[in-house]
């Protein structure tokens, strides 16, 4: 007998575990654990992605593991939207275990052979997340994802900052999980019945519809990074190693995505229309706070960080552009917007991993991470420089790569939106909009100040002239995501029929004749109204740079002479008189100085060593988490009070809870 | 797509490259006619590329291929854009390839390219020349969006022929959202073309040049291709906007030879009409300090979505 999608995803699943488990086995052996495990991994990756790719349009398949509790047995499902977040998974996460396969060292923190477990487990919960079809499967699989992540998170766990980082991830995933729980719980709607299956027939009523959808962009917001959430991200990507950030970024804040898709439009039934108001507003604010903060930063890894916040945000907005349309069923509209949503998901993994590795790589080579003493890596690392452009340009948003389809796609669907029946929504659309063409336009400013601060100009440090490129197997996985990168941007009717299957699940619509006409021209709605072709976009560019190089080479000449750069006669020019990240930053930070809590050291005139210093915090932290934090400690210490450690006052307690106990009962 | 489309396809890209430097020079004579100076010659821009185009090409010893490219991209995006804005005809087949949007990514595509190559030297003036670039376009491209968006939503597409050709062939109806929107594609304009109030093309002065900060370190071809793709945004900004906000006179189709010819002087008169506004507006204003900028082009990109506001409130 054949072995079904569904079972081989499970062996795929259990082929992770095995290969973690072979880590535990000789843990400090790292020739083994690198040359042997992590390859094994990626192949079983890629096997993941082959057989999600063939599971999205198929029929759902389920089956029931015999695991778990005893009268709850673990429900799985493999149906278009977890194939297609299987396929994310498995594509960019084969590339980033290639990655990892020169990354891991024998260091000062967790063992090799322990990572390799921990790094596998997490590989495996995040697909078990994917196709867990009742809430107890679900929820064991999310926290061992959060738990997996965690540990290697503090893989360096000897350094108290990541420690910290560690533990604020870890606070956060777990709100976030009560969220779910809760929100889980009130699918079920007091039948008792966990499985998906039973909360997909559930009718809710009144206000418990609105309850579960809140409190799932609650929890799955807590993962995915939205405002006001999001402040565990910029701490525990710098602090994890690149692969994870990678695996953190690209793939897991997916799964959160994949969480908030599946109860949205899978297990609730019917949506309202101010949900998408909630959803559309919430993501732009991300999207817009994210930009911002990612231009301030002076840490390549939380730059890239504060860029994921910025893009989870614009994802949540099409979410909520979805469900408005859906609501009012405009459903041709909604699906292009899911499409553009998915699309989305499906390039932030590729273009967030590449650049994720990248700065792997240039840590790796340099042990420097803050921008300030990188530059000029071009010229020591031509291979991580070239590919990381092609990310750096495709998350700019820019034609004819794969950050910019999505985003036509996305603006399409808001110029789509004045046929709404009400006319505040219409009057919102214009705003939504503008709001998130301009963290669009920041998002190029930001990588631009990225790439150009860490691989161009001259180098900042004297160590830096000793930077190596990276290995064989590392320039193996860049290349891998730069050419999804690049491929994802030439071919996206092709990417758009694959996703059909979900909007025809999801939405009960297909995207059209996006699809259908005519596989070089991009055409949602008709042609008439809209049309992108990036394949001859590339052609022509291409073609007329290739031409005029020819023609001024014929009809001139192509001599070149190098000198020194122009010092505009000032002969003392050093590469520290270059911008540094926080003087290419400080134009936004001036504008949109609001947004930030800044304190600044002014030296004075009459300093003998006069300092200068600014520091660009998060309001969030004031406003919401240290009055938290205080008043946990306030509470924390009232109670304090009554633990004197002495046993007789505790007997007393217990003394007079009886007798109150006993009142009652009485 | 018919071979006659086909044609004015290229010709339409062929005048653009011929008429851009054209542009300049002319802008630059009733600038010089404006401000009581005698004029450089109208030719002097086709001039200045060809000397340049002579010359020995000096590269920093710091540079990567990517300084070396990025003229090459620039000039190609430009010639891109040239052949999707309609100028004579509205029948071009390329422009099915890409609209109103992949137009504004290709500009943005140019400015990350140029910005990044004067990152590449690593001066003070190349890195600072690229950050103010991307903080100027950081507004203006949204502007630029919102601009476009409002012509779009009044003529239900975002294709550039479909929104000239509904424009061009209305009934004539006046759209106070056209307005706003017309004010705001001047601001963003005269600050994507480095013009006064917001960049100053005549000057080398450090603390106010921005455009010409980022190209300091080229010289020869590069530098005759990036002043070439400078005198192509100019026509090309141009023609948008003669294209949206004056659209009359541009031929329908492309079977209609006579037409297009009849589009030719229409667009000559216009060009010379808009260049001489340019210089009169760069005469009359004063330089505004960087800082002043965001305002500026604030105000232009709040401008546009008001635009878009008042399209929605009056329906179009």
């Amino acid at each position: 007998m054949p072995l079904s999608l569904l079972q081989l995803v499970i062996a795929a699943i259990a082929a992770w575990l095995a290969i973690g488990a072979l880590g535990l086995v000789r843990p400090r052996h790292l020739p083994f654990i690198s040359r042997a495990l992590f390859p094994a991994g990626a192949a079983v990756g890629l096997a993941l992605a082959v057989v999600a790719f063939l599971g999205i349009g198929p029929l759902p398949q389920a089956t029931v593991l015999p695991i778990g509790l005893p009268d709850l047995p673990f429900h799985l499902r493999l149906d278009s939207l977890s194939a297609f977040f299987l396929l994310l998974l498995g594509a960019a996460g084969s590339a980033i275990s290639l990655f990892s396969v020169g990354y891991f060292r024998s260091s000062e923190g967790t063992a090799p052979g322990v990572i390799c477990f921990q790094y596998h487990a997490f590989l495996a919960s995040m697909a078990l997340v994917l196709v867990a079809d009742d809430a107890y499967a679900f929820m064991v699989a999310w926290e061992s994802m959060a738990l997996a992540s965690y540990f290697l998170v503090t893989t360096e766990h000897r350094i108290p900052e990541i420690r910290h980082a560690g533990f604020l991830y870890l606070l956060i995933a777990h709100v976030g999980a009560i969220g779910i729980l809760l929100c889980f719980g009130v699918l079920q709607g007091g039948s008792g019945d966990y499985t998906f299956g039973s909360m997909r027939s559930m009718i809710l009523t009144g206000a418990w519809p609105s309850a579960a959808f809140f409190l799932a962009l609650f929890g799955f917001g807590a993962k995915a990074g939205l405002v006001p959430m999001h402040i565990w991200l910029p701490e525990a990507h710098p602090a994890a190693p690149s692969p994870v950030s990678a695996l953190m970024s690209g793939i897991m804040l997916k799964t959160a995505i994949y969480g908030l898709l599946r109860v949205t439009f899978d297990l609730l039934n019917g949506q309202l229309w101010w949900w998408g108001v909630v959803a559309l507003s919430l993501g732009l604010v991300t999207a817009l706070f994210g930009v911002i903060f990612a231009a301030v930063q002076t840490d390549m890894k939380r730059l890239l960080a504060y860029s994921s916040i910025e893009n989870i945000g614009i994802i949540v907005a099409g979410i909520g552009l979805t469900i408005l349309f859906k609501a009012y069923g405009k459903t041709l509209l909604a699906a292009i917007t899911l499409t553009a949503v998915l699309y989305h998901t499906l390039n932030h993994a590729f273009f967030k991993s590449l650049l994720f590795l990248a700065t792997g790589s240039v840590l790796h080579a340099t042990k420097e991470r803050s921008l300030g003493k990188l530059g000029g890596l071009i010229h020591r690392m031509p291979w991580v420089a070239w590919l990381a452009l092609v990310g750096t340009l495709a998350i700019a948003g820019l034609p004819p790569l794969n950050g910019f389809v999505s985003e036509w796609l996305l603006l399409q669907a808001f110029l789509f939106t004045p046929s709404l029946p009400q006319s505040f929504v219409n009057m919102l659309v214009p705003v939504a909009a503008a709001a998130l063409v301009l963290a669009v336009a920041l998002a190029a400013y930001v990588m631009v100040k990225f790439y150009g601060v860490i691989f161009l100009g001259q180098p900042r440090e004297p160590n830096l002239a000793y930077a190596k490129d990276a290995g064989l197997f590392e320039r193996c996985a860049l290349v891998w995501l730069a050419l999804g990168c690049v491929l994802l941007g030439l071919f996206p009717v092709n990417v758009i029929a694959m996703l059909d299957p979900i909007n025809t699940m999801l939405i009960g619509s297909t995207a059209g004749h996006a699809i259908t006409d005519n596989w070089l021209l991009l055409a949602p709605i008709s042609a008439d109204r809209s049309s992108y072709s990036p394949l001859i976009v590339l052609v022509v560019i291409a073609a007329m740079v290739l031409l005029t190089i020819q023609v001024v080479h014929r009809f001139y000449h192509g001599r070149v002479r190098t000198a020194d750069p122009w010092d505009c006669g000032f002969p003392l020019q050093t590469p520290r008189m270059q911008d540094s990240a926080e003087g290419f930053g400080q134009p936004i930070r001036q504008v949109f100085e609001p947004f930030f809590r800044i304190e600044r050291h002014l030296p004075s005139p009459f300093d003998a060593a006069p300092v200068y210093s600014l520091k660009a915090d998060d309001h969030w932290w004031y406003w919401l988490y240290l009055p938290i934090a205080r008043s946990a400690d306030f509470v924390a210490r009232l109670v304090g009070r009554i633990q004197q450690g002495r046993i007789s006052v505790y007997l007393t307690y217990s003394f007079f809870t009886l007798l109150t106990l006993l009142f009652f009962v009485r | 797509m018919t071979i006659s489309a086909l044609l004015s396809q290229l010709l339409q890209l062929a005048i653009a490259l011929a008429l851009a430097p054209l542009l300049v020079g002319w802008v630059n004579q009733c600038r010089a006619w404006l401000q009581n100076k005698s004029a450089p010659s109208l030719l002097l821009p086709y001039r200045t590329i060809r000397k340049l185009f002579m010359k020995d090409a000096v590269v920093a010893s710091s540079a990567s291929p990517i300084f070396r490219l990025a003229p090459y991209v620039v000039f190609g995006a430009m010639c891109c854009a040239a052949a999707i804005v309609p100028s004579l005809a509205t029948d071009l087949p390329f422009a099915r390839a890409a609209d109103a949007i992949a137009l504004v990514g290709l500009f943005a595509l140019a400015r990350v390219f140029i910005s990044l190559a004067a990152m590449d030297i690593g001066t003070s003036f190349g890195t600072m020349g690229a950050r103010r670039e991307m903080f100027v376009g950081f507004l203006a491209e949204p502007a630029l969006l919102m601009v476009l968006f409002t012509a779009s939503l009044i003529s239900g597409s975002t294709s550039l022929p479909t929104i000239v050709d509904t424009l061009a062939h209305r009934e004539l109806a006046i759209y106070p959202s056209l307005a706003l929107a017309g004010v705001a594609f001047t601001m963003v304009s005269l600050a994507e073309n480095a013009r006064i109030p917001v960049d100053n093309p005549a000057t080398h002065l450090e603390l106010t040049m921005i455009h010409e900060a980022m190209i300091l370190e080229y010289s020869a071809r590069h530098l005759a291709l990036i002043e070439w793709a400078s005198a192509l945004k100019l026509f090309n900004y141009s023609c948008i906007g003669l294209a949206i906000f004056l659209p009359f006179g541009i031929a329908a189709g492309s079977d209609n030879w006579l037409a297009i010819l009849g589009a030719a002087p229409a667009l000559i008169g216009k060009l010379i009409l808009g260049g001489f506004a340019l210089a009169l507006i760069e005469t009359l204003s004063a330089k505004m300090r960087i800082f002043r900028a965001p305002e500026f082009l604030g105000t232009a990109f709040l401008l546009a979505v008001l635009a878009m506001l008042v399209n929605q409130l009056l329906g179009s």
